[in-house]
């Protein structure tokens, strides 16, 4: 593997940037920090969060404390004690059990003119970025993709390809949800007649990923987004998403704000802050998604080499979370065969 | 009750109330019980299988590879017994890529199946699971096992020696009660290690099919956030595990070689050609398989250590820090049971000793995260907390080096300190102390090494600032940065390895 040149997250400058007023106006100092519940890779150095804490706090007069981890379960468990003011990183797949909690408040935020294939009318999650989940291949050992997910399933068993577990993993669930968007009825079959070809089923990204750039995979699932750290970062143009023509399914992450916090107006500002250019442009390089708001020609150079799928799936909140266990059941029994 | 005796059994009842709290708090906050599902009891066969033959495995290689290094002398042995260690403290995540690397399809083993005409084999399957296993737990049943070597008394070997003991009579005299002694506790502790198991038994076992309990239990956490289960899923785990240390305990015999000089004598008995060959393989071949691995992964991070940014040295100080402090409270309250559990009716203090290994981690850390949650705020106590569960999952391994040592000074010993009225301080210095010094440094090296080594429970209390060594190596894996983290798990393993040679060392110069 070619060594990455170090990319920083994002430069720490951004004073130029224009912010909107309506975040000067909360700007009245608040002593106590505003907790953001985020998962692990977003507060990491190495995630988007660093740089979205400095941009925001640079016209705020306040503080961003991030608290990482697995954000559903610690939530539940805190319930109405939680010291969050605002979530970010939920999963559209995770949304409805997390609205359920009715934790949450709306978030007044205009989610109109978005640049997502979709269409928004959640009025809890406000939409920060979205990737669609895809298989992801080295064009030296794939020499012709599958241009669909049938012609995957009718690829020869002697491909090699690892996913994720849907009962472990976001994206793994978002793969369950696709096949099922695709197949219908269908869907365990789906899995069976894909079944030779899984090599292996790892708990989450990370791992599936390391086997894939370690050559012992062929194929790994991935994000069409995933194209783009290996041409920006590793000027590497040899690992491509395939495109589908059946569509490829979208993963949302949202942001949102407690009903209990405690600074519902700096909660409020910062969800403001959310479809702004300042906040937006950090998403490409800081998170290696496509950002929910920002014109394409503002976007790296590298993301217009990336696949463009023409059609995007996604189930709408309610509706993946009553597809959930029959998704995860194809998964299960299809394997199993 | 000596204050020795009186700290233990205090000790003991502490990390059962670790054990047994968390748990009830989880069940406690659950919303509702419906039961287990079938695929549950699937999980449970599939656990038992693998770990039972998992445990009997890497006992059964390790034995091998503990005589050989156990009466071979050679220049680097140090080293070599050093190193073995390794996978046993290789970040999950690190151990399957490295592996993968060997007996994946490109890698050496079937480059040089398919170079003589055979078929390549496919590392992913049940026997994929117990091999990662394997890969992870022979390096301590080694190490425990070359302990169990080196406590018999030289004299006894002088004596075999002069009687014209063969190697077959050596093996059926001394060393056979030598490891009916040792090997059925670590046994106990490697099938409960594998009971555990989730992340490498998923994605070795190649699917669905390789589900285990503790994979169940984060679903219904996970996804499910159905506590109920997970808690009775969490319940069952720690019941098998006290049957399981209940059987395999019994099956220990005291050895009763007698007191020795602790000299170190020559291996007369050992002395031909198809003996030292026999030896040469057994080192070799456990170098191989788990040397590979790790030199194959981490070999690529080499270039990158130099250049990893400051987070990763603070992870890495954050661990050392924890691994320090760890293995020293450790060590302590593992000697204090040690008395204790060698004493009349201190059977049940070994077996709660034992069972934190059994503890799923994520109950654990969900059963502590609720208690701690109404006093104070998680993320306060991160470091803490992941203290205290280093220190509890510690004991198992502390108490498995210090309990057979604990026993041959007790039948050794204990009739001449009584009768000298030594007890109290002054026979924890003048007998204890020193008579343990050996078992007392590797059980610190051990929890050293693996408290370094333990994401453990860090991941639902940490705040970004707080995170250590290997949380930022997944951090790092899971933002595209192979590299860096293989640099970042060198450096973990380096940083384990190294405290661990010092805690030995220190203790076989004091």
């Amino acid at each position: 593997m070619s060594s990455p040149h170090p990319v920083r997250p994002m430069e720490r400058d951004m004073k130029t940037t224009l912010i909107p007023a309506l975040i000067l106006t909360a700007s009245a100092a608040s002593a106590e920090p505003l907790t953001i519940y985020a998962p692990d890779y977003f507060g990491s150095e190495w995630g988007p969060g660093p740089a979205i804490k400095t941009a925001f706090e640079a016209h705020c007069a306040c503080e961003i404390e991030y608290v990482t981890g697995d954000l559903l379960p610690r939530l539940r468990l805190e319930g109405e004690r939680t010291r969050a003011d605002v979530m970010i990183g939920l999963n559209t797949d995770d949304a409805e059990r997390a609205r359920q909690t009715g934790l949450f408040a709306d978030h007044g935020v205009d989610t109109r003119d978005l640049t997502m294939p979709i269409e928004w009318t959640d009025t809890t999650f406000v939409p920060f970025n979205w990737g669609q989940t895809a298989f992801m291949y080295d064009t030296a050992r794939v020499e012709t993709p599958p241009t669909s997910f049938a012609a995957l399933l009718e690829a020869p068993d002697d491909l090699r390809i690892v996913i994720q577990d849907p009962r472990t993993s976001v994206s793994g669930l978002a793969l369950a949800l696709w096949m099922y968007a695709v197949f219908g009825e269908e869907t365990e079959d789906a899995w069976a007649k894909l079944a030779p070809k899984i090599t292996t089923v790892t708990r989450g990204w990370s791992e599936s990923y390391g086997m894939f750039t370690e050559g012992e995979a062929d194929m790994v699932l991935s994000y069409v987004t995933s194209e783009a750290y290996h041409i920006i970062a590793e000027e590497d143009l040899t690992k491509k998403a395939a495109i589908f023509d059946e569509g490829h399914y979208v993963m949302v992450e949202t942001a949102a704000k407690l009903a209990g916090s405690d600074q519902p107006d700096l909660a409020q500002s910062f969800l403001d802050f959310v479809l702004t250019e300042a906040f937006q442009s950090i998403i490409p390089e800081g998170n290696w998604s496509m950002p929910a708001k920002l014109p394409a020609d503002q976007l790296p150079e590298g993301f217009a080499l990336l696949g463009k799928p023409e059609k995007a799936i996604i189930y709408p909140a309610p509706e993946a979370e009553a597809l959930r266990e029959t998704v995860v059941a194809a998964f299960e029994a299809g394997l199993a065969r | 009750m000596t204050l020795g005796v009186r700290i233990g059994v205090a000790v003991a009842s502490v990390v059962a109330a670790a054990l047994v709290v968390p748990l009830g708090a989880v069940a406690w906050r659950a919303d509702g019980w419906d039961g287990l599902r079938p695929s549950d009891w699937g999980a449970l066969r599939f656990t038992l299988g693998q770990a039972m033959v998992s445990a009997a495995l890497s006992v059964l290689l390790a034995v091998p590879v503990a005589r050989a290094l156990a009466r071979r002398r050679f220049a680097g042995r140090g080293a070599v017994i050093l190193l073995l260690g390794a996978p046993f403290i290789l970040p999950v995540i690190v151990a399957v890529l490295g592996l993968v690397a060997v007996f994946g399809r490109s890698g050496p083993v079937n480059t040089l199946l398919t170079a003589v005409g055979l078929e390549p084999v496919s590392i992913y399957g049940a026997h994929g699971v117990v091999l990662a296993h394997v890969f992870f737990n022979m390096p301590l049943a080694t190490r425990l096992i070359v302990q169990g070597w080196q406590a018999i008394p030289g004299e006894r070997l002088r004596l075999a020696a002069s009687l014209g003991f063969t190697t077959r009579d050596t093996f059926r005299l001394l060393e056979w009660p030598m490891l009916r002694a040792v090997v059925p506790g670590v046994f106990l502790v490697i099938f409960l290690i594998c009971t555990t198991s989730f992340a490498v038994a998923l994605a070795l076992g190649g699917g669905p099919n390789a589900t285990t309990v503790e994979l169940a239990i984060y679903e219904a956490f996970r996804f499910d956030f159905d506590l109920g289960r997970a808690a009775m899923l969490g319940a069952l785990q720690l019941i098998l595990g006290a049957t399981a240390a209940v059987l395999s305990l019994r099956l220990a015999l005291p050895s009763g070689f007698g007191a020795g000089q602790d000299r170190v004598v020559p291996r007369w008995d050992s002395q031909g050609w198809a003996v030292r060959m026999q030896d040469s393989v057994a080192i070799g071949l456990a170098c191989a398989f788990l040397l590979l691995p790790v030199a194959i992964v981490l070999g690529d991070g080499i270039g990158h250590v130099t250049t990893l940014p400051a987070a990763v040295w603070w992870g890495a100080l954050r661990s050392l820090v924890i691994a320090v402090a760890a293995a020293l409270l450790t060590t302590s309250l593992a000697l204090a049971m040690a008395i204790a559990a060698t004493r009349p009716h201190g059977g049940w203090i070994e077996v709660a000793g034992t069972l934190s290994v059994a503890a799923s981690p994520l109950v654990l850390g969900t059963g502590l995260f609720l208690l701690v949650l109404p006093v104070a705020n998680p993320v306060v106590l991160a470091l803490p907390v992941t203290l205290f569960v280093n220190v509890v999952l510690g004991l198992p391994f502390a108490l498995r080096a210090l309990i057979p040592a604990m026993r041959d000074l007790i039948r050794d010993y204990d009739r001449l300190s009584a009768s000298l009225n030594l007890s109290g301080w002054a026979w924890l210095r003048l007998v204890g102390l020193p008579r343990l010094r050996r078992p007392l440094g590797f059980a610190a090296g051990l929890t050293a090494a693996l408290a370094a080594g333990d994401l453990g429970v860090i991941a639902l209390f940490a705040s970004p600032d707080q995170a250590t060594l290997p949380l930022v190596l997944y951090q790092l894996m899971g933002s595209y940065r192979m590299d860096e983290a293989k640099a970042a798990a060198l450096l973990l393993i380096a940083l384990s390895l190294g405290v661990f040679w010092l805690f030995e060392r220190g203790s076989r110069d004091a």
